[in-house]
């Protein structure tokens, strides 16, 4: 397939133009159509880089490792994008984003990208948008993303399918959230972060983890590395990223991540189909007048629900 | 294939200039803007103004809220509204809380700032114009 030429707004992208990258992802993020056009035509400029996902329960300390590790990379020559998700009150859908509070000022350094983004309704620690909003960073030509997920408390787990390499946040005294988040934790990390390690119990916690590591799958052939961090008295940052560049070292040689590759791909490409077809069923259904008999059958208990929808979608349906 | 494009949330900065240490009555704010449905993007104490005017642009926001106490507004204010001119095309609107002498306040508003609320003003007052400004009626 030929190329065509790059639209305007793809080349200021490309070439470095803030705005024009900032107004971009507030485009794909409201899924406006100037959106789909932008990430069609700079896809091709993705899935090089690390993408590196932050998880972990509030207040581990997130966002306070994104800021140095902003500044180590920095200090590598290396340009940073950073996307940094809190959660949208289900009630009036509106959100107080407090991560960007935490990154050091660097008001004149180009080097650094930090968009906040709001989760919008989606479960999973996340927004739906976060990972085309990564592939945008990647396409304006920064080196590597980092990505902040909501951290609930559970395991956020749409980040699997969003970084290239996962590290979950943790603090001393996590035995409780171990237990909690156990289900779902080793499958999710790549990296363990014992952060706040400036207090007491952090050698502990990184024996207890080891432990449970050990015990733990490495199906892939990955056992997740432990590193102990501290942000407020500064320690442990560069062994975090060691950490994370040995597991995307550890990807490039594996023929295992060739087909994860593939199978995330598939399964984004499926859950877009099924999210399309979903809309349009919802949009049909909205004026079946069939939807309204049915509705009062099932009302006057001649009909159960779910035999109701079955006649919905049996083709050539009429709703009796 | 085409999604259908949600309305999108207005979103807000809030920002501290200066250097007292007290953003109370920020976040306060901030979780009013959010309750009226807005995305506030939080960024804290003591920045300067063009740290402001930079996490605007990165943040793509439609307002910026400023709130000072500590009688600076003066040397900070005008400096984040020529910054943000210097963004050409950009439609950002500024709003500002804080002690603001009413003669100060008149030559704010000349500099282009929308809205000016003293300790006084009530957070439904605040919403109100917010959501005028983020639809462009005020
Ligand atoms: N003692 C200590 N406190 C930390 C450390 N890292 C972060 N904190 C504090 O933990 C709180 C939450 O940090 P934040 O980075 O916002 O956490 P997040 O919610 O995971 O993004 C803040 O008050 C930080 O100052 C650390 O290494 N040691
Ligand atoms: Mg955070």
């Amino acid at each position: 397939m030929s190329r065509p030429r790059p639209s305007t707004a793809a080349a200021a992208i490309v070439r470095g133009d803030r705005r024009a990258l900032a107004k971009a992802i507030t485009a794909v993020e409201s899924g406006a159509p100037a959106g789909d056009a932008l990430l069609r035509e700079l896809y091709p400029r993705t899935g090089r880089i690390p993408i590196v996902g932050l998880t972990g329960p509030l207040g581990v300390g997130k966002s306070s490792l994104i800021n140095l590790l902003v500044a180590h990379l920095r200090s590598n020559g290396r340009s940073v994008g950073v996307v940094a998700v809190d959660p949208s009150s289900p009630f009036s859908g509106g959100s107080v984003l407090g991560d960007r509070i935490r990154l050091d000022r660097r008001a004149d350094d180009p080097g650094i990208f930090f968009r906040s983004m709001a989760s919008r309704g989606a479960s999973g620690g996340l927004a739906d948008a976060t990972r085309d909003v990564a592939r945008l960073l990647e396409a304006a030509g920064f080196d590597v993303v980092l990505v902040e997920t909501v951290g609930s408390g559970q395991v956020d787990v749409a980040i699997r399918g969003v970084a290239t390499t996962r590290v979950v946040v943790l603090v001393p005294h996590l035995g409780d959230e171990v237990q909690t988040l156990k289900a779902g934790l080793f499958e999710i990390a790549d990296v363990f972060c014992v952060n706040k390690s400036d207090l007491p119990g952090a050698e502990t916690a990184e024996r207890d983890l080891a432990e449970l590591a050990s015990l733990g799958p490495a199906p892939d052939g990955w056992r997740a590395r432990i590193v102990r961090t501290s942000t407020t008295a500064p320690s442990g940052i560069p062994q975090l990223w060691s950490a994370i560049e040995a597991h995307e070292a550890f990807l490039a040689a594996s023929p295992a991540h060739a087909a994860e590759r593939r199978r995330r791909l598939e399964e984004e490409i499926v859950g877009r189909v099924r999210e399309e077809v979903a809309r349009r069923l919802a949009e049909r259904l909205e004026t079946d007048p069939a939807l309204r008999r049915l509705v009062d059958r099932v009302l006057a208990r001649e009909l159960d629900p779910r035999t109701a929808a079955e006649r919905l979608v049996a083709p050539g349906h009429r709703g009796r | 294939m085409k999604a259908k494009a949600r309305a999108a949330p207005v979103r807000v900065l809030i920002a501290k200039p200066g250097l007292d240490g007290h953003d109370r009555g920020a976040k306060v704010v901030a979780r009013a803007l959010r309750d009226a449905g807005m995305e506030v993007i939080y960024a804290g104490l003591r920045q300067t103004p063009e740290e402001i005017v930079r996490a605007a642009v990165e943040e793509d926001v439609d307002l910026i809220g400023l709130s000072i106490l500590s009688g600076a507004h003066m040397a900070l204010f005008p400096r984040v509204m020529a910054l943000l001119k210097k963004e050409k095309g950009s439609r950002i609107k500024v709003f500002a809380g804080g002690i603001i002498p009413d003669e100060d306040a008149s030559r704010l508003r000349r500099l282009g700032i929308r809205a000016i609320f003293g300790p006084g003003a009530s957070l439904g007052e605040i919403v109100q114009t917010a959501e005028r400004l983020a639809r462009g009626t005020a």
